[in-house]
Formats: C-alpha cells, structure tokens, sequence
C-alpha cells in the first residue's frame, strides 16, 4: 500500500496493526495455556493465564486510546477508516476471547478434584486446537489482507460448532454412566461452552477483518445449527 | 433536434461552440468519460444532467468529457486537488466561463431538461435559475438590504416596495442571518463580519429563488464557527435548493453533501454516494486522494 504524505499517519496506524496482532498472540497462547492447564490439571499454569487478562486488558485500553487519538488527529477516511473502526471492534472481541480463556483457566482447580478422563480430555484438546488454528489464522489473514481467507475461516466456525455438539453429548454420556462425573463433566461442560464462544468472536474478527480489507460488508447469514438443543430434548 | 450547423450560427457574444445538437439526453447515456460511478439509491429527480463536457483555455484542455447527473434537492460535493478541474465545471453550470476570454465548452448542459446553451436562452436569468457564492463573501458596496434586493428588482420580482421588503426579510431568514441584520439593514454590507457577508451572499443568491446553487469553497476564507453556520444553512437549503459545492475540506464535503465527485487532472474519476466515497470508494485514484496518500 502506497505511504501518507504524512510519515506520522503511517507510523499511528502501524502501532494500531501491531497491538491488534499483540492481542491476537497473546488470545491464542492464553488460550492454550489455559485448555493445556485443564487437561493436565496442571494449577500453577492455569493462575499464570488469569494473570496475564490484566495484560490483555492494558492492551486493549492502549489500543482504544491509540485509536481514538487517531481518529480526533487525522480523521481517517476510506480504508484508514475502515482500519481504524475495524481494529477498535477486532480489538474488543481478541479481549473478550482473553476473558474466555481466563474462565476455562479458573476451573481447573474445580476439575482437577477428580480425575478427567482421558477420552474426554482428548475430545477438548482437539477442539481446543482447532479453536486455535482459528483464533491464529484470523488475525494473519488479516494481515496478509486475504479477504477470500478471511470469508473461509468464517464458513470454518461450523467444524467448532460440530465439535461442540460431539463433546457435548460425550459429557452427557459420562454423566449418565457415572453421577460421579456430574460435577467435573459440568465445568468441562462449561469449559467447551468457552471454545465455542471464543470461535464466535474469530467469526466477528473475521468479518470485520473481511470489511476492513475489501470494504464489504459479508452477507449476514451464515450457517449455523447448535445440535445441543435438539440433544437435550431426545 | 437541432443539426450540427445551428452551433456555427450561434451570436458571436457567446464564445461557445456545441459539438453536438441540444437534444434532450437520454438518461440511459452516461458520456465517453471513464468514470466509475455508484447509483443514487435514493433515487432523486435529475436537476442538471452534464455530458460530454469538455473545456479548453485557448489551446490546452481543461476538463474531458465530464458527465455527471445532478439530483435535485441534494448537495453533491465536488473534490479534487487544485487544478483538477472542479471550478471550471462548476462555472459551466452557469455558463460564467463565458466571461472568461479565450474559454471554450463543448458537450452538453441541461438544465430541468432544457440546453443552457440554447441560442433563445438569457444568459441573465440562467444565472438567476443558477446561483452562484464564492469563496471570498463579495457583498455590493451597497447597504444590506440593497444587496438583496438588487436581484429580485432587476428581475422584476417585487411588484411594490411592501413585497420587496418582504422578500429581502424571508431570504436573510433562510440565510439565518435576519436576526443579526434585522436594525442595521440600512448600513454597508461590508461592514459585516467574514461569516455574515458569505451568508449575505447566500441570501443575495436565494433572492431571486434560484434552482440551483453553485458554491466554489463557500467556507474557505472562514472560521469554524463561522464554517459551521454555513454547514447549517446548507443543510437547510438542501430543502429547496439544489447545491453544488466545491470544497478542498474532505470532512466539509463528507458532512454536508449527499453526493460526491472526485475530479483528477481534468477527468471526473468516481462519483457517487458520499457514504460510499469515503467510506469504501472504488477507484484507487479516489482513495489515494481521500486518505492523503497523493505523490
């Protein structure tokens, strides 16, 4: 992309790109941190990513500001503006996923009370890891300005979606076989429900990613089935 | 229709030639002009439809082949670097390049359907139906009420004194200037501040209920505030008025219209609307302009 007549401009909106892709690196190795300390029970790992949300957090504000006073200083136009407005939202849902990551971190310990077994923890790390490759290929789409990419990643939410569903009734089934798996299946229940959600901000970055890049907005509707529904009932 | 002869019969006080015959345009024909363009969604009535519009200074050639649609009761913006052209189309609209000795415009202007080049047409009261504000205000060294009343007298508008007093006091109210003038109508309007002589100018141009406006950076030689009313004003006689405005302040042009042209080296590049233009335009030239990204 050709350069401002203003240096200055370049070197602001240059900051922005790299908080974002600060936050997005810091998402994604909270985010493994935190499903790694739950399978292996492993306490010390899990209190390290609740620590670093603060981190995540005086990003995001250093972000905001850094927008802001782009925005009131150059009253950005065009793709500056989109960039801008894009790296703001991006900027809310890589924290938001931060937070989710922190929440899996805090059960550990409720979890570790009593033994995961080891299926089921290998049914969480496979969705964790396809939650990751998502939460990493996002913000380096973006980057590489890959709108087409970023259009698939978004279609790619529905693998986690699937996923969901498959642990979900695993649960289910430990719980039948064992009340004694109730109230560990629960926080890994609730553990998967994070994934999930942390796949859905990805598919929001993506699509203000996709309208940064191109300019378009993506259609709005996306396929989407939550199967956990139709599960209960059955 | 006219034949291509009729444009050499044309008077000589007009140093004007058409190319073409005065026609009505079909509005499915967009012009030999590259320019990219969005629709109007809105889908507002075409006040002045330009094509083909080219104009020359002696020999060089300022504007090519420009075709734009103008809606009617809409601001459209025009933008560009100095020298890309939008002045010299602006002053087609009014045919005040016939002032300009050595100025030459081809193509064709109509204006509610009609050729501003007809022969039978008066120049005079084009430029009554097409008002006109400059950069500079450019108040008469007459009183404040003279220079509005100036318009509709020689027009001939006012049949008494009564119904021109009321005409000068409705268009200084649509100038929302009426307030701060009402008790000094009778002194010099120069002796007005920068911000009230450009809205003196702005009354004295609706005087005459003119179709269409013509603004050439109407704000430029003004403070902010004073910038702001004039935002103001223009927003209001968007109600009534056609406007067309030239401004070098993206942000002016982004606040006030509803439609924008990007003008480049005497080329219309993209026009369409202002949301679009700066948000997401679709031209590389637009955006290297907009975003301040100009070698």
């Amino acid at each position: 992309m050709s350069e401002h007549i203003v240096t200055s401009f370049d070197q602001e909106l240059g900051h922005i790109d790299r908080l974002i892709r600060d936050m997005s690196d810091q998402a994604a190795s909270m985010m493994q941190s935190a499903t790694r300390s739950l399978t292996t029970s492993d306490n010390a790992l899990a209190q390290r990513v609740v620590s670093e949300d603060v981190i995540m957090d005086a990003r995001q504000r250093e972000l905001d500001e850094a927008a802001i006073t782009l925005i009131a200083k150059r009253q950005p136009m065009a793709q500056d503006l989109r960039a801008v407005v894009g790296a703001l939202r991006m900027g809310a849902d890589l924290e938001r996923i931060g937070d989710l990551a922190k929440n899996i971190a805090k059960r550990v310990g409720a979890v570790g009370q009593t033994p995961t077994p080891k299926q089921l923890a290998a049914s969480i790390e496979s969705m964790s890891d396809l939650v990751l490759g998502q939460v990493r290929g996002v913000v380096d789409h973006y980057v590489a300005r890959d709108a087409e990419a970023l259009k698939q990643l978004r279609i790619d939410d529905q693998q986690i979606d699937i996923r969901y569903t498959s642990v979900f009734r695993e649960l289910l089934t430990y719980m039948m076989e064992d009340p004694r798996n109730i109230t560990a299946c629960t926080h890994l229940l609730f553990c998967a429900k994070n994934l999930e959600r942390i796949g859905d901000h990805v598919t929001n970055i993506a699509e203000n990613a996709y309208y940064v890049v191109t300019g378009q907005q993506l259609p709005a509707h996306r396929p989407k089935t939550d199967e956990t529904a139709m599960a209960l009932a059955e | 229709m006219t034949d291509l002869s009729t444009s050499e019969t044309k008077p000589e006080t007009i140093p004007m030639h058409m190319t073409s015959g005065s026609a009505i345009i079909e509005s499915s024909e967009l012009g030999k002009g590259k320019t990219v363009r969005t629709p109007d969604k809105e889908n507002r009535p075409v006040r002045v439809k330009a094509r083909d519009v080219s104009v020359f200074y002696g020999p060089k050639q300022a504007l090519f082949d420009v075709s734009i649609d103008i809606p009617a009761k809409a601001v459209t913006a025009f933008i560009g670097p100095s020298g890309c052209g939008k002045s010299t189309f602006l002053r087609c609209l009014n045919r005040m390049n016939d002032t300009i000795e050595g100025c030459r415009v081809t193509g064709q202007i109509e204006l509610d359907g009609s050729d501003i080049h007809d022969r039978d047409l008066d120049v005079v009261e084009l430029r009554a139906r097409v008002g006109m504000v400059f950069q500079k205000p450019n108040p008469f060294p007459k009183s404040i009420f003279e220079n509005v009343a100036y318009g509709p007298k020689i027009h001939g508008l006012a049949r008494s004194k009564s119904e021109l007093e009321g005409i000068v006091e409705s268009s200084l109210r649509r100038a929302s200037l009426w307030e701060e003038v009402k008790d000094r109508l009778h002194e010099p309007g120069t002796g007005l501040s920068g911000g009230q002589q450009q809205r003196l100018c702005i009354a004295r141009a609706i005087a005459v209920s003119p179709e269409v406006i013509l603004m050439d950076e109407p704000c430029s030689a003004l403070d902010p505030i004073a910038t702001a009313k004039i935002e103001e004003l223009i927003d209001e006689l968007k109600q009534n008025f056609t406007i067309v405005i030239v401004t070098h302040s993206m942000q002016q042009a982004a606040r006030v219209s509803q439609r924008t042209a990007f003008f480049h080296l005497g080329n219309l590049v993209e026009e369409g609307p202002t949301d679009t233009i700066f948000t997401s335009p679709k031209e590389k030239r637009t955006q290297d302009y907009i975003t301040g990204r100009f070698g």
